[in-house]
């Protein structure tokens, strides 16, 4: 049995010409979703393969690439992810966005605002904000190239009218450039504006769906909504417990079966500066440490 | 006609240097207007510029009908090279191709006669390739659009000399549109379909 | 006082450790040798071919060592592997009406020429637990008899020349056939496509939908007009030779329902066809694609689209289980953040809805 040899950053070069083609296309027609001949890889589908396959697409021996899921770079998966282009590629990983230049995420937008010549990569599970309102590809299709988003905007009306909000937290959708309505990957609409007039060029990839779709840099996102009603990010009412960060977006933390909970940033690596920084928050009065597992 | 042996090399590392090329044409489909430079070096047959043999190299192959001009297809080395390092079939038909290679820009055809792509599929459309002759002297181009921090300012010796105007087409038929990358050496621009001419008076 | 918990990495390789560990299971057992699961669990070893969409005994028998059994699991290592493989070329169209038979069986007819061949069966098995087989029991030798070699005519082929059933759709040796696995799929698709995306087909899903369509969920009246299982060639068209050079020789299942007939004003009536094909002996995964590609013609053959089985966009969607399995499991993966922000849209419609009813939430605790 002939032990297989793999191509630098996995991907044989066939593969990256096809997904670089519609990297650049995706990239000339903002929002719109470009089908790609995805291909099996090494990972199950739904579990970032369309990022990592945008990701092996673009990168290069001098990239620096940071990894995280959830905000966090110590996640599971997003371990997994690192690990596998630090050994396909060789490329340097960080943990700092400042510090990389592509960022592979699953949903999050970092803290950090991201500078010109940054990639933002989004593992995307279901490219088609129109999916869950029509399931076919074929009627979907159409509505993106007739720009009839009608049904949007009725299911939209519908929450206001049900629960007096727009009953959409995460994924909450987007038209690009003012044409193509778009999913954001599920990131939670905390992070929508982070997307609009960006610095960073924004690539998406859904591996299972097939599709590769692109914000270029300094093109304006907006938030679906009504003028009665309009787009309001949320987050938790409170500080950072660990940082004392007031504008991040915070993960809830159960510590208690008796509803004991905190909050603490979702973005471990901006936490994190802002601890070295000196910042403290209420359950933090040591400086920054850590515990480890295993 | 040259034989195999004689013909102008491709890349020397294949894999680093189609990735090197292609990170040039995707800051460049991203900041339209701006100025990249293609670093990685490979023969250039013919009239054939080293960004433009660079490009050809990091993204054509069996599934890209590629169309010529008169200047580049009537280059038997340019036929060979390209037909050999890439493999991709040379169509005689504008319509139906994925990219087209312009060396002589005065002969442009009509751009109407390329893939614009479908509402549907504006993806399938044609990236068009047009060798010019300098940038950073010239006429001086003022572009906006997705990619662009306010203005975009391009200083190009090139021909056509109306090709902006030409492209005014794009925002009519937006989505579908035709894509462009203009070349000059090793430097590159690229033209999406979402950028425009912003008028001297505005 | 809380920390952030750290030390993902080693929790992974501590976990797939003991996942290496438990594979092996108690270390006194005999190891399972690939040979062993090649030859005494060659179903699974055929259907981890099938649906991986890659013909190689060695490595199914690995990758269902490696799964620990679990056969979609197999099939996804089978798939990733396949995805590195360069592609040389298409082989020649196999002929599998001359297959060196090893099973072939017709519900249409009594008998047919070259007969009714019953092969490796567990049909006419009566399912009784057989406590023999726990522990080394040795079969009686096959019974043997001269090889007549006779002829074996697809028996659509025999129907096909009296005109009764449709012809064979497409014999346009020269025509491109689709790849799914290489272009981005678009519909309508065509019947290629759809045959490639039920050849890779998870044989469970195929299954129910070919059922669902017996039951009258898009009723297609079918007959297994022939199932036969054996050995074909595979030939590949050398261009510098000239012709076509013989790879080897694969197993394979071909199934072919004969199903309700067609006709019209100007079309005489004649049955249709439904195909299925298997690498090894997949009977049930062939029967059931041929039943769903069947159903999947009714928009070509203008039948009313009214069931799940005859809507391709649904069916070719759904039926891959390795997409399938990664979709289901990734809900596995955190999934935290987007949780939380409908944990506190829920929490501030509650509110609401309580202010506005003039009810106590049910309180949260104090934070």
């Amino acid at each position: 049995m002939n032990a297989p040899v793999y191509n630098f950053a996995y991907l044989d070069e066939q593969t990256k010409r096809m997904i670089r083609r519609a990297i650049l296309k995706a990239i000339a027609i903002p929002g719109y979703q470009v089908p790609f001949a995805s291909r099996e890889m090494p990972m199950p589908y739904g579990w970032g393969t369309g990022g990592v396959q945008v990701t092996a697409s673009i990168l290069g021996p001098d990239d620096v690439l940071k990894v995280i899921d959830q905000g966090s770079d110590d996640t599971t998966n997003a371990i997994s992810i690192r690990k596998f282009f630090a050994k396909t590629a060789g490329v340097a990983t960080t943990t700092e966005t400042a510090q990389a230049t592509v960022v592979q995420t699953r949903h999050r937008i970092p803290e950090t605002p991201l500078k010109a010549g940054q990639v933002l990569v989004y593992q995307v599970p279901i490219p088609e904000p129109l999916r869950f309102l029509e399931p076919r590809e074929t009627e979907t299709r159409r509505m993106h190239a007739l720009a009839e988003y009608g049904l949007m905007h009725v299911k939209l009306y519908e929450d206001i009218a049900r629960f007096g909000h727009i009953a959409t937290s995460y994924a909450y959708p987007v038209k690009v450039n003012g044409r193509y309505v778009m999913d954001p990957s599920p990131t939670p609409k905390f992070d929508n504006p982070k997307m609009d007039n960006s610095p960073a060029l924004q690539l998406f990839g859904a591996g299972r769906e097939k599709r590769i779709y692109a914000i270029p840099p300094y093109t304006t996102v907006v938030s679906l909504d009504f003028e009665d009603h309009p787009f309001v990010p949320y987050r938790h009412d409170a500080p950072c417990a660990l940082c004392g960060a007031e504008n991040s977006y915070l993960d809830e933390i159960v510590t208690d079966d008796k509803g004991g909970r905190m909050f603490v940033c979702s973005d471990t690596d901006y936490c994190e500066s802002r601890q070295l920084a000196g910042h403290r928050g209420s359950q933090n009065a040591a400086p920054y440490k850590e515990r480890v597992h295993g | 006609m040259a034989t195999i042996a004689e013909l102008p090399p491709g890349f020397a590392g294949k894999v680093l240097s189609a990735q090197s090329t292609f990170r040039s044409v995707m800051d460049a489909m991203a900041r339209p207007g701006s100025i990249n430079r293609i670093a990685p070096v490979a023969g250039t047959p013919g009239a054939m510029m080293r960004g433009t043999a660079a490009i050809a190299l990091t993204l054509f192959d069996h599934d890209t009908p590629l169309w010529l001009d008169r200047e580049m297809a009537g280059s038997s080395d340019v036929v060979t090279w390209l037909k050999f390092h890439t493999g991709a079939p040379i169509v005689a038909e504008p319509s139906i191709c994925g990219f087209a290679l312009i060396a002589d820009g005065g002969a442009l055809p009509a751009l109407e006669r390329f893939a614009l792509g479908s509402n549907e599929y504006p993806d399938r459309s044609t990236t068009v390739i047009i060798q010019v002759g300098d940038f950073g002297a010239g006429d001086t181009f003022r572009l906006r659009g997705p990619g662009i921090d306010g203005m975009a300012s391009l200083q190009a010796r090139m021909q056509p000399a109306d090709l902006f105007e030409r492209l005014q087409n794009n925002e009519t038929l937006f989505p579908r549109g035709i894509d462009v990358v203009l070349v000059a050496d090793d430097a590159i621009v690229a033209i999406p379909r979402t950028a425009r001419l912003v008028r001297k008076e505005s | 006082m809380y920390v952030a918990v750290k030390g993902g990495e080693r929790a992974i390789e501590n976990a797939h450790r003991l996942l290496a560990h438990e594979r092996r299971g108690e270390r006194s057992v005999p190891e399972l040798a690939l040979e062993q699961i090649a030859q005494q669990l060659g179903l699974a070893v055929d259907r981890v071919m099938t649906e991986g969409s890659l013909y190689d005994r060695e490595l199914a028998a690995l990758a269902i060592k490696q799964a620990r059994g679990d056969m979609i699991e197999a099939i996804f290592l089978m798939r990733a592997f396949r995805a590195t493989l360069p592609r040389f070329g298409s082989s020649e169209p196999v002929d599998t009406g001359a297959m060196q038979i090893h099973r072939r069986i017709s519900s249409t007819f009594k008998d047919i020429p070259g007969g009714q061949i019953l092969g490796p069966t567990f049909d006419y098995t009566h399912r009784l637990l057989d406590a023999q087989l726990a522990d080394g029991f040795v079969p009686e030798e096959p019974a043997t008899a001269e090889a007549a070699a006779p002829a074996t005519p697809r028996v659509t082929d025999f129907l096909g020349r009296d005109g009764l059933i449709e012809r064979s759709p497409g014999a346009e040796p020269d025509a491109a056939v689709g790849d799914l696995t290489r272009e981005p799929l678009s519909f309508p698709a065509e019947r290629d496509l759809r045959l490639q995306n039920l050849a890779r087909g998870d044989e469970g899903f195929l299954l129910a939908l070919g059922y669902s369509s017996q039951r009258g969920y898009g009723r297609n009246h079918p007959f297994a007009g022939e199932i036969r299982f054996g050995e074909v060639e595979v030939e590949f068209f050398a261009e510098d030779a000239g012709f076509a050079v013989p790879l080897g020789s694969i197993a394979l299942t071909e199934c072919q329902m004969v199903n309700q007939f067609k006709g019209s004003a100007t079309e005489a009536p004649c049955f249709t066809r439904g195909y299925g094909l298997a690498f090894g002996q997949s009977e049930r995964k062939a029967m059931s694609m041929a039943l769903v590609d069947r159903a999947l013609r009714a928009r070509e053959l203008g039948e009313e689209i009214t069931a799940a089985v005859q809507d391709e966009e649904f069916v070719m969607s759904h039926s891959d289980n390795v997409q399938a399995t990664g979709f289901v499991e990734h809900l596995k993966l955190p999934h935290y953040v987007d949780f939380q922000s409908e944990l506190g849209l829920l929490r501030k419609l509650r509110k609401e809805f309580a202010d506005a009813n003039d009810v106590e939430p049910l309180q949260e605790a104090a934070e």
